[in-house]
C-alpha cells in the first residue's frame, strides 16, 4: 500500500506542496483527476446542449410542415447538433476517461504534462461559448451540415468563421491532449507494466491519440482552406476559380473516417474491461484485441471516399472503397467473437455496467451490420444521405460510444465518486435509454429505405408515422438523460450512496482498484512494485 | 380516398398524436395524416418500409443485393446472438456456474478471421457487377443536363430525340407555402408536385449529366436507382434505362442551403410516341418564344426581361441587392455599370474577367445579355436611363 499512497499517515491533502482550493483548483488544476471531473462535466452539458438542438429537430419532424423552426434555422440545429455532439460531447468524454484512468491504470502520478493538461481543457470552454454564440451573429450559425461541405460553406455568415475558429482550438486541444496521453502512456507505465500487459482501455487510447494526431491538423487544413477561400481570395474549393469542391471532402473525410475510430476505439477499450470483470473470466483474446485495435486504424486511412460514393467516383474508385470499408467488418467481427467467448462460460452478474456492455455490444453490431450494407456502392447509391444513414451512425454513436460511456461511468464512478450508484436507478437508465435509443432510431431504417433524405425541414406525407414515432422516442430517451444526471450522477457528487470498497466489482481487475475509494488526489507518486500480470500492487 | 381531402389544425393534430402515442405506437400508425394520404405511385407510399419498386435493371440489382445482405446480416445475427443470449440464459452466477478458464486460441482466431473475410469479399463480389453496370454511361439513346440550382433543377436536352429543348422545373409553390403554414392538407405528393417534369422516353437509355450553378446538389430518384452530386463547375454523369411508363419521383439529396427540402425531382416516363409527340411540341413552343436579335425593345421590356435573366443567372452570386458579397464585384454603383459606353459591360458578359471568377456568359441569347445589362443599368441606385439593344450584342460579338 505505500506505494499507492505516498506518505502514509499523512492525509494526501496537506501534501507539502498544498493543493490549491476553491476555483483556483479548477481554474489551475494540474492534477488528472481535477482535469477529468472537468471533462466529463463540460461533455455532458455539452451532450445536454446538443441534446436539446436534437430534441428541436425531432418536434419539427413531429409531423409534415413547419411548425415550429423555419428552414434555415432546422440547417443551423442540425449542423450545431452534430458538432457539438461529436466535438463538444464524445470526444472531450473520452478524453475525460483518458485522464481519469490511464494514469491509474498504468500505475503513473499524474499525466505526463500536467500543464499542458490545463491548457487542453481550458481551450475547450471558450470554443464551445464560440461556437453556441454563432446562434447570435447575424445570419444565425453556420447551416452547412457538420461536415461543411464547400462551396456552401461560402454563402454563410461570420458564423462561420467563428465556427471554423472554435474547431482550431478543439483541435488543439485534442492534439494536445494526445500528445500528452502517448507520453503518458509510453514513458511512465510503472516497472513491470510492459505494453502487452497493459489494460485495453489504454492501449485502445493510445492508438487512438494517434489517430487524432494524424488527423487533426488534416481538418485544421480543410477548414482553413475554407476560410482563405472565404476572406483572402482563394479558391481552394470556390468553382468560380477553378477550385474543386470534391477536393474539399476528400480533405475532410480523409480526417472524418479515422475520426469515427476515433469515437469508438476507446469505447471498445471500455467494454473490454466491463465484460471480462462481470463474466468472471479473462478476457478471451488479450493479444489479438491489440492487434484487431490496429488493424482498425490502419485500415480507417484507406475508406474514406465510401462518404462520396454518389460524387461520380471512377468505377475502380468505387470498388476500391467498397472492398476496403467491407475489410473494417473483420478486425470489428474479431472484437465481438471476443467479447462473446469471453462471455461463454463464464460466471455472469448483471450490474448496470454490464447492461450497458451488452447493450453496446448488440445495439452497435445493428450498427455494424447497416454499415456493411451502406459499403456496398450500388446500395449506397439508394441509401446514401437517406435517414438510414442517420439511423446507422446513430447506432454506432450513441448505442455505441454512448453506452460505453455509461458503461464506465457505472463502473469506474464508485473509484471516483467514492460511493456506490443506485443498482435500481441504473438499471432503470439502461433500460429506458435501451428502449428508447431503438424506438427512436429503428424507425428511421424504414424511413431512409422509403428515400428521405436526411437534412429536411419537411418532407411528403407518406414519412408521417415514423417520424412520429421517432420524434416520441427521442423525447422518452432525452428524458432518460436527465434522470441520469439527476437522480444518478448529483448523488453521487453529493457523495449521497452507500460508501464504495476499494474494489466494488468481484472479478474486475487493474491497478485501479488497487487504491482507496475515492481515489486519492494524489496516486502511485513513487512508482509501484507489480505482480507478474501487473495487475496488482504488491508492495 | 383521393378525393378526401382532410384539414388537420396544428393543435389539434398534435393533441391527436399525443395521445394515440400515450395508447400505444400500434393505435398510432392507423390514425393521423397518414390516414388521409394515400401512397404516391413512383414516390414514396404510405409508412413504406422498403426500397422503392424498381423500374430500371440497376434498381432491380440493387434490390436484390439489399436483399441478400439482409439475409446474410440476419444469420450472422441469429448465429453471433443466439450464441450470446445463450451464454447470458446459462452462464449465470445466480444459477450457480462456475467460471471456466479458457483463453488465448491461436487457431480459434485465424478461424473467426477467415471466415468473416471470406463473407465480406463475397458480399463485394456479389456487387462488383452492379458497381460497373451503373458507371458505364456510354452509347446512350438520349442525354440531359440537369443542372441543379439554389432551388430549382434546370434541364436541357443535349443530344438525342428533342435536342435542344431546355426547360426549369420547381417546386409547386402552393404546396411550398401549405409547408410553411405548418397546416396540411393531406396531400399524396406533397412536396413532390413541380410545374414541368422532366419528360423521357420508355426502354431507352437516358444519359443524365450533372452539374449546378451555386453548391453541390443532388439528382436522386430511388425507382429509377440513381443519385448522382451536382457539382458546381464539374460535369459527372449517371444513367438509367426505365422499363416502365410512370411518374417518379425523387428530391435533392445533398444540403444545399435553406429550400433543400423544396426541389423535388419528377421524371414522367412516356412511350417512345408520346415522347415524340412532346419532343417536336416543346420545340415549336420555343421557336415561338425566341427572340428576333433585331428587333428594337423597349425600355420596360427589357428590365422585365433582365430582372428575370438576372435571378437565374446572376443573383447567386452578385446577389438581388446587386451588392455582391465576399470576393464577389457589386454591381450596384459599380463604374463599369455605370459608364455610358456599352460596350465594356457588354465584354465583361461576353469574355468574364478576372481568370473566370466572373464566368463568360456568352451562352445567353443577345436578348438576354442586351435585358439582363440594361436591368444593371437601371437597378438599385444605379439610375442611368440607358437601354442596351440586342443588336449592340450582335455586334459586340463580332
Amino acid at each position: 500500500m505505500s506505494a499507492v499512497l505516498d506518505h502514509p499517515g499523512h492525509h494526501t491533502d496537506d501534501h507539502d506542496h498544498g493543493h490549491p482550493h476553491g476555483w483556483r483548483r479548477w481554474l489551475f488544476a494540474t492534477n488528472h483527476k481535477d482535469i477529468g471531473t472537468m471533462y466529463l462535466l463540460f461533455s455532458f452539458a455539452m451532450f445536454i446542449a446538443g441534446g436539446i438542438m436534437a430534441l428541436v429537430i425531432r418536434a419539427e419532424l413531429f409531423q409534415p410542415g413547419l411548425q415550429f423552426v423555419n428552414p434555415e434555422l432546422f440547417n443551423q440545429l442540425t449542423t450545431m447538433h452534430g458538432l457539438i455532439m461529436v466535438f463538444g460531447a464524445i470526444m472531450p468524454a473520452f478524453v475525460g476517461f483518458a485522464n481519469w484512468m490511464i494514469p491509474l491504470q498504468i500505475g503513473a502520478a499524474d499525466m505526463a504534462f500536467a500543464r499542458m493538461n490545463n491548457l487542453s481543457f481550458w481551450l475547450l470552454v471558450p470554443a464551445a461559448a464560440m461556437l453556441l454564440s454563432s446562434f447570435l451573429l447575424p445570419g444565425g450559425a453556420p447551416a452547412t451540415g457538420w461536415t461543411l461541405y464547400a462551396p456552401l460553406t461560402l454563402q454563410m455568415g461570420p458564423s462561420m468563421d467563428a465556427g471554423i475558429f472554435a474547431m482550431h482550438i478543439m483541435g488543439a486541444s485534442s492534439i494536445m491532449g494526445s500528445i500528452n496521453i502517448i507520453v503518458t502512456v509510453l514513458n511512465m507505465r510503472a516497472p513491470g507494466m510492459t505494453l502487452m500487459k497493459m489494460p485495453l482501455f489504454s492501449w485502445t487510447w493510445l492508438i487512438t491519440a494517434f489517430l487524432l494526431i494524424a488527423v487533426m491538423p488534416v481538418l485544421a487544413g480543410a477548414i482553413t482552406m475554407t476560410l482563405t477561400d472565404r476572406h483572402f481570395g482563394t479558391s481552394f474549393f470556390n468553382p468560380a476559380g477553378g477550385g474543386d469542391p470534391v477536393m474539399y471532402q476528400h480533405i475532410f473525410w480523409f480526417f472524418g473516417h479515422p475520426e469515427v475510430y476515433i469515437m469508438i476505439l476507446p469505447a471498445f477499450g471500455i467494454v473490454s474491461a466491463i465484460i471480462p470483470a462481470f463474466a468472471r473470466k479473462r478476457l478471451f483474446g488479450y493479444t489479438s484485441m491489440v492487434y484487431a485495435t490496429s488493424s482498425i486504424a490502419v485500415l480507417s486511412f484507406i475508406v474514406w471516399a465510401h462518404h462520396m460514393f454518389t460524387s461520380g467516383m471512377p468505377v475502380t474508385g468505387q470498388l476500391f472503397f467498397m472492398y476496403a470499408t467491407m475489410l473494417i467488418a473483420v478486425p470489428t467481427g474479431v472484437k465481438i467473437f471476443n467479447w462473446i467467448a469471453t462471455m461463454w462460460k463464464g460466471s455472469m452478474t448483471f450490474e448496470t455496467p454490464m447492461l450497458f456492455a451488452i447493450g453496446f455490444i448488440f445495439v452497435f453490431t445493428m450498427g455494424g451490420f447497416t454499415g456493411l450494407i451502406l459499403a456496398m456502392a450500388p446500395i449506397d447509391i439508394q441509401l446514401h444521405d437517406t435517414y438510414y444513414v442517420v439511423a446507422h451512425f446513430h447506432y454506432v454513436l450513441v448505442a455505441g460510444s454512448l453506452y460505453a460511456m455509461f458503461a464506465g461511468y457505472y463502473y469506474w464512478s464508485p473509484k471516483w465518486t467514492g460511493v456506490m450508484y443506485s443498482e435500481t436507478r441504473g438499471k432503470i437508465h439502461f433500460w429506458g435509454s435501451l428502449i428508447f435509443f431503438n424506438v427512436t432510431f429503428f424507425p428511421m431504417h424504414f424511413l431512409g429505405l422509403a428515400g428521405m433524405p436526411r437534412r429536411y425541414a419537411d418532407y411528403p406525407m407518406q414519412f408521417t408515422d415514423f417520424n412520429a414515432i421517432a420524434s416520441v422516442g427521442a423525447f422518452g430517451f432525452g428524458l432518460m438523460q436527465v434522470y441520469f444526471f439527476a437522480f444518478v450522477v448529483w448523488p453521487a457528487m453529493r457523495g449521497q450512496g452507500a460508501p464504495a470498497p476499494q474494489k466494488p466489482w468481484e472479478a474486475a481487475e487493474g491497478l485501479e482498484w488497487e487504491v482507496p475509494s475515492p481515489a486519492p488526489w494524489h496516486t502511485f507518486e513513487t512508482p509501484p512494485k507489480l505482480d507478474v500480470t501487473a495487475t496488482r500492487v504488491i508492495g | 380516398m383521393k378525393t378526401m381531402k382532410m384539414t388537420l389544425e396544428m393543435t389539434s393534430a398534435l393533441r391527436h398524436r399525443l395521445g394515440a402515442a400515450a395508447l400505444g405506437l400500434g393505435v398510432m400508425l392507423s390514425c393521423g395524416l397518414a390516414h388521409a394520404v394515400n401512397n404516391l405511385p413512383g414516390g414514396p407510399a404510405v409508412n413504406q418500409i422498403d426500397l422503392h419498386p424498381p423500374v430500371t435493371k440497376i434498381a432491380e440489382q440493387q434490390q436484390w443485393l439489399h436483399n441478400v445482405m439482409l439475409v446474410v446480416c440476419l444469420l450472422i445475427f441469429i448465429a453471433v446472438f443466439g450464441v450470446m443470449f445463450y451464454s447470458i440464459l446459462r452462464h449465470r452466477k445466480s444459477l450457480g456456474h462456475k467460471p471456466a478458464n479458457f483463453h488465448e486460441s491461436v487457431a480459434v482466431e485465424i478461424a473467426w478471421t477467415i471466415v468473416p473475410f471470406v463473407i465480406v469479399i463475397g458480399m463485394g463480389a456479389m456487387a462488383t457487377r452492379t458497381v460497373v453496370a451503373m458507371k458505364d454511361t456510354s452509347n446512350a439513346d438520349l442525354t440531359i443536363k440537369a443542372t441543379g440550382q439554389q432551388w430549382k433543377w434546370g434541364y436541357e436536352y443535349l443530344k438525342g430525340e428533342g435536342e435542344g429543348v431546355g426547360f426549369y422545373s420547381t417546386l409547386d409553390v402552393t404546396q411550398r407555402q401549405m409547408s410553411d403554414s405548418g397546416k396540411l392538407v393531406a396531400t399524396d405528393n406533397y412536396l413532390l408536385k413541380v410545374d414541368n417534369p422532366l419528360v423521357v422516353p420508355v426502354d431507352r437509355k437516358v444519359r443524365i449529366i450533372t452539374t449546378a450553378g451555386d453548391v453541390i446538389h443532388a439528382f436522386a430518384v430511388p425507382s429509377l436507382g440513381v443519385q448522382q452530386d451536382a457539382i458546381p463547375g464539374f460535369v459527372r454523369d449517371t444513367w438509367f434505362r426505365a422499363e416502365k411508363v410512370g411518374d417518379y419521383y425523387g428530391q435533392c439529396a445533398k444540403l444545399c442551403g435553406k429550400e433543400h427540402a423544396y426541389m423535388p425531382i419528377h421524371v414522367k416516363v412516356v412511350s417512345q410516341a408520346d415522347y415524340t409527340k412532346w419532343a417536336d411540341g416543346k420545340k415549336k413552343e420555343l421557336l415561338a418564344a425566341a427572340d428576333d436579335p433585331t428587333k428594337e425593345w423597349k425600355l420596360e421590356e427589357l428590365l422585365a426581361r433582365g430582372e428575370q435573366v438576372y435571378k437565374g443567372n446572376c443573383a447567386a452570386c452578385h446577389q438581388a441587392s446587386g451588392k455582391g458579397a465576399g470576393p464577389i464585384k457589386p454591381l450596384d454603383g459599380a463604374a463599369v455599370v455605370l459608364d455610358a459606353d456599352h460596350t465594356k459591360q457588354i465584354m465583361v458578359l461576353l469574355n468574364g474577367q478576372n481568370n473566370g471568377a466572373m464566368p463568360s456568359w456568352k451562352a445567353l441569347s443577345d436578348t438576354e445579355i442586351a435585358a439582363v445589362i440594361t436591368y444593371t443599368k437601371n437597378n438599385w441606385s444605379n439610375k442611368t436611363g440607358q437601354a442596351v439593344q440586342p443588336s449592340e450584342v450582335v455586334a459586340a460579338r463580332k
